[in-house]
Order: C-alpha cells, then sequence, then structure tokens
C-alpha cells in the first residue's frame, strides 16, 4: 500500500506538481504574454481544430467500420478487426515516416493525389492525415462492445410496430449508442490533440501554418525557454483534464441510461 | 478516471482506453447471436439492411482501413526492401542501429521489470482492499494516459534539467539524469505505468478475495497466499499487461525524444534513430529500424489476440 503511494507519488504525482510549480514563477501576464503569443496561439488552434476536424471523420468512419465487423459477415472480417488495432500498436515515429512516405509527392497515394493537384505531407492536411490514422481505434474499441451487446428484441420490436430500417436505425439503435460515441470521440480527439511521433513528420511544422502544439513546446525546450514551454503544456494539460472529465461524466450518464446486466 | 469513476465502469474505460481494453469483450456477443437460431430465419430481415446498402457499408469500412491502417504498414517493408536484402541487413548491422538496438532492449527491460512490480502491488491494493482516496490512486495511474508523451517527458526536464528543481544539485554531485539513460527510463516508466495495473484490476476484482480469505484462513501467510494463490489466477491477465506495456516502451518516441538530449551511439533508441535517418534522407536504414518495432506490433497484436483468447476462456469457467 504504502510502496503504492511512494511509487506513484515518485513517478507520477511529483513530475505533475512540478510542471504546475514551475508555472507559478510566472507572473500571470507573463503567462498570458506567452499563451496568447502568435505563435504559440497558432500552434494551439492548429492543434485543436484538426484535431476536431480529425475527430469528426473518425466518429463517421469509425461507426462504419464497427457496423460493417458486427453486424456483417464478410471475408476478412477477423483479420480487419485486428488491424483497427495497429495504430495503437505501431510505434508513432514509424507511423509518421510511413505516413509521409505514403503522402509525398512520390508515394504511393503522394502521386495520384498531386495529379488531382491535393498536396497533403508537408501541409496542415498531413497532420488532418496523421490524427485521423491515429484516432480510428478509440471509436472503434469504444463503440464495438457496446453494438455487440445491444438487445436485438428492441430492434425487433421497433421492426414489428411498423418502423422501417432507417427509422429503427436513427431512432432506437443510433441513440442507445450515443455515450459510447461520444466517449469515442473525445478519447480520439484528446490522443490527436496530444500526439507527436506520427505528426511532426508529415506536417512540415512551418510556424502559423502547420506547427502543432507539442511540437512548439520541444521546439521552446531546445531554445531553453522553459518558461514558454511549460505554459504550452499547462494549456494542454488542462484541456485534457476538462476532456477526461467530460469522458467520465458520459460514461455514468451512459450507465444510468442503459441498466447494465 | 477522474477522483469522482468509482471502479464498476471499469471494464468500460478500459475498452475506451484500448490497448489494456476489450479483456471481456468478445465472447459473450458471439454466443448471443447463435442461441437465437430458430427466430434467424423468420427475424433476421428486421435486423438488417437492404443488400446494395450492406456491400457499401463493408466496402467503406474495408476501404478506409486499408489506406489508412494496412497501406502504411505495408510502405514500411516496401521502402525497408527497396534497395535489396543485402542492403536492408547492412542497415541493420550498422554500429548505429545495434547500439540503438541494445538501447531500446536496456530501457524496456528496466520500465517493464519496474512496472510489472509496482502494477502488480497497485492492482492489489486498489482490487483486494478498501481504503480511502482508492478513487484518487486510480485517477493517479490513469493519468500518463491522457498526458501528451511530450508533457510527459517536459515535466522530467523541469524536474532535472540544469534549471530545474534538482538540476543544480545533481550537477553539484555529477549525477546524470537527463540526456542519459536514466531520464530515459524514467521517462518511459511513467509513459508505461499504467498498462499492468489496467489489465490486473477488474480481473482481480472479478475474482474476489474468498480464495485469498480461504488461504490465510487455512493458515498461509501473505506472501503464501500471494504467491500460491493470487498470481497463478492472474497470470495470463499479467502476460497481457506486460505484453502491452513492452510493446510500449520500446516504441516510445515524444516522451523519450524530449529526455533523451539525441547524442549518437549514446542515447537514441530505435524510434529515435528511426528519426535522425529519416531527416537524413537515409531511407532505407530509417525503414529497417522502423520495420523491426513493426513486426514486434504485430507480434504484440497477435499474441495479445492469443492472450484474449485465453482470458475469455478463464472467465467463462469462473462464470459457471
Amino acid at each position: 500500500m504504502g510502496l503504492t503511494l511512494t511509487w506513484l507519488s515518485v513517478i507520477v504525482l511529483i513530475p505533475l506538481a512540478g510542471l504546475f510549480l514551475k508555472t507559478f514563477e510566472l507572473s500571470f501576464d507573463q503567462f498570458w504574454g506567452i499563451v496568447t503569443s502568435r505563435r504559440t496561439l497558432s500552434a494551439l488552434k492548429i492543434s485543436f481544430g484538426l484535431s476536431f476536424a480529425a475527430a469528426c471523420v473518425n466518429l463517421v468512419m469509425g461507426t462504419i467500420i464497427v457496423w460493417a465487423l458486427v453486424r456483417y459477415r464478410f471475408p476478412g472480417r477477423r483479420l480487419f478487426d485486428a488491424i483497427v488495432d495497429i495504430p495503437f500498436a505501431l510505434p508513432t515515429a514509424v507511423a509518421g515516416v510511413a505516413l509521409t512516405q505514403l503522402f509525398a509527392q512520390k508515394g504511393w497515394l503522394g502521386a495520384p493525389l498531386a495529379e488531382l493537384g491535393i498536396k497533403v505531407a508537408f501541409t496542415p492536411i498531413g497532420i488532418f492525415v496523421a490524427m485521423v490514422f491515429i484516432g480510428i481505434p478509440f471509436v472503434v474499441r469504444t463503440v464495438q462492445p457496446v453494438l455487440i451487446d445491444l438487445d436485438p428484441e428492441i430492434e425487433e420490436a421497433a421492426a414489428s410496430l411498423g418502423a422501417n430500417r432507417w427509422h429503427t436505425v436513427f431512432r432506437v439503435i443510433v441513440p442507445s449508442l450515443i455515450p459510447a460515441l461520444l466517449t469515442g470521440f473525445a478519447l480520439a480527439f484528446a490522443r490527436a490533440v496530444g500526439e507527436y511521433g506520427s505528426v511532426i513528420f508529415i506536417a512540415g511544422n512551418l510556424p502559423n501554418v502547420s506547427e502543432i502544439a507539442p511540437l512548439l513546446i520541444v521546439i521552446r525546450l531546445s531554445e531553453f525557454r522553459y518558461a514558454d514551454a511549460t505554459a504550452i503544456a499547462v494549456v494542454m494539460l488542462l484541456a485534457s483534464f476538462i476532456i477526461i472529465f467530460a469522458v467520465n461524466r458520459l460514461q455514468r450518464w451512459a450507465q444510468t441510461r442503459i441498466p447494465t446486466h | 478516471m477522474s477522483l469522482q469513476s468509482n471502479l464498476a465502469p471499469s471494464t468500460t474505460q478500459l475498452r475506451a482506453y484500448a490497448p489494456t481494453a476489450d479483456l471481456n469483450v468478445a465472447s459473450p456477443p458471439q454466443q448471443r447471436q447463435k442461441v437465437r437460431p430458430h427466430t434467424a430465419a423468420s427475424k433476421r430481415d428486421l435486423r438488417t439492411e437492404p443488400r446494395p446498402i450492406r456491400s457499401l457499408i463493408v466496402a467503406l469500412a474495408l476501404i478506409f482501413l486499408t489506406v489508412f491502417v494496412v497501406l502504411p504498414l505495408v510502405v514500411v517493408f516496401a521502402s525497408a526492401f527497396s534497395r535489396g536484402v543485402s542492403a536492408y541487413f547492412a542497415a541493420l548491422a550498422e554500429p548505429e542501429a545495434l547500439s540503438a538496438i541494445q538501447l531500446t532492449l536496456l530501457i524496456a527491460a528496466i520500465s517493464v521489470g519496474l512496472n510489472l512490480v509496482f502494477g502488480v502491488i497497485a492492482a492489489w491494493a486498489i482490487s483486494k482492499f478498501d481504503f480511502a482516496g482508492k478513487t484518487f490512486l486510480i485517477t493517479l495511474i490513469d493519468l500518463p494516459f491522457s498526458v501528451s508523451p511530450v508533457i510527459s517527458g517536459l515535466v522530467f526536464v523541469l524536474l532535472f534539467g540544469a534549471q530545474g528543481f534538482f538540476g543544480p544539485w545533481l550537477q553539484a554531485h555529477n549525477i546524470h539524469i537527463l540526456f542519459a539513460v536514466p531520464g530515459m527510463a524514467l521517462a518511459t516508466i511513467f509513459v508505461t505505468f499504467p498498462f499492468v495495473a489496467r489489465a490486473l484490476i477488474p480481473l482481480m476484482q472479478e475474482q474476489g478475495t474468498q480464495e485469498e480469505e480461504a488461504a490465510i484462513s487455512l493458515g498461509a501467510s501473505g506472501l503464501q497466499t500471494f504467491f500460491r494463490v493470487t498470481l497463478p489466477n492472474i497470470k495470463w491477465g499479467l502476460l497481457y499487461g506486460v505484453l502491452l506495456c513492452n510493446a510500449r516502451a520500446m516504441g516510445e518516441f515524444g516522451a523519450v525524444s524530449v529526455v533523451s538530449g539525441h547524442i549518437r551511439n549514446e542515447t537514441n533508441t530505435m524510434p529515435l534513430l528511426v528519426e535522425i535517418l529519416y531527416n537524413e534522407y537515409q531511407f532505407v536504414a530509417s525503414f529497417a529500424i522502423a520495420s523491426l518495432l513493426a513486426m514486434l506490433a504485430l507480434i504484440t497484436l497477435i499474441v495479445k489476440t492469443i492472450l484474449e483468447r485465453r482470458l475469455d476462456e478463464g472467465q467463462m469457467v469462473s462464470d459457471d
């Protein structure tokens, strides 16, 4: 017991407390100045904005993938089910170089896209693509168990009462998936905001254009501007705490809504 | 996760956190669908969509997964072997590559070892005892999952860096933590801390304390009870946690990158070397190292699937 707490304190609590202590060395004006400087604001906007867009894509595509995996039988279904986990398992640096190679101007997908006039690598679209890659398992793995456990009799009841398939899906099934969908969305969003390895290779890293907030932290650190790095980190940390809090609320809401077993 | 969360929803939460996820997802659903054979013919039509829509959904899902997940993986191996097999192995035999592989193994061994011990203790404390501040402890364990890897590295720079809290003292005593192996191991431990504990907590809670109580009432000591009763019961869950912890420890990039200092042949792990070589346009060498990490990921996924099946079987037995 005591041992657990000591270990946790040393590894988790003290380092995080140190982060907040460091921010208190700054006056509020200094802190505000750093956070609202043009470059910081652009980086935060890029990180949060593109993460939101990527999480939206993940929400839609994740739901389609879950639906295909749970409701239909097709050759290779189990294989594709396993494949969903690859973005979790693949080290982020590997994902980063692979996506860059794939979408670079001469890459397998980059070349045909370039002919259409779409440039992905080294632009904000590249950041978006990397964020979609790492976020997809969150939505799939959060929604999948809920759809699997959904009582088939509810659907049958809806259908036998005269609802057509469209109504059954959007009035009966989707509403009961909403807590899981929102949780998956929030987790994908949170992961994308903090993501570093898989994004920086494909991003281009142009200040104010394609520079993400985690990269700006690294840049500030390498310039020994620790206060700047810390201030950005605190903003991101607070945002992720809010997301975690929201996720917890969602989980509780889901539990009060649908009595489990 | 938060202070309010209690333990009951932890399985749902776990799935959300994915790597540790789906410990007990797979089996019951498949059963459920098979249980209703006689209604199948008449009612299946009510529960599915017209054929064109079905095909469309499957096609969309497969195209998306192929483009975003399968292709990047294939690119890694294709690029690694683009100059032939001998260039591939030559790249891996470079001293730089070898030292990176060694360092990665060393750091993974340290962090998996320590997290194994403390993960078991933490899970044991949380699932078998009641005490004040339990939810806080769980929140603390989960925290590293929700923090950006860059921030995980940053906190250690703030502690041990030249301008950090312990920096001057460390310098005075000539102890190197930052830009050296101890700092990289610490950052890795931080990032991988939740895996073992998270894999064990739901399992140990489900098993309850009856067997331990029986052992102790029959005269076993605390340690005997742990090694003879608790440990055998959790061995698959433990292996599962260690597997995921190891995969993350070997592949960690952001946190380690911040604390490593990028000293060639000294503080470069495999993911860091992938970055350096890639930025130097040594694509074959970079992807050769990346292919080793990708193989690690694939093996991890395969073993994980096998372990999940084991865990499900164990659960079904205990359900009866």
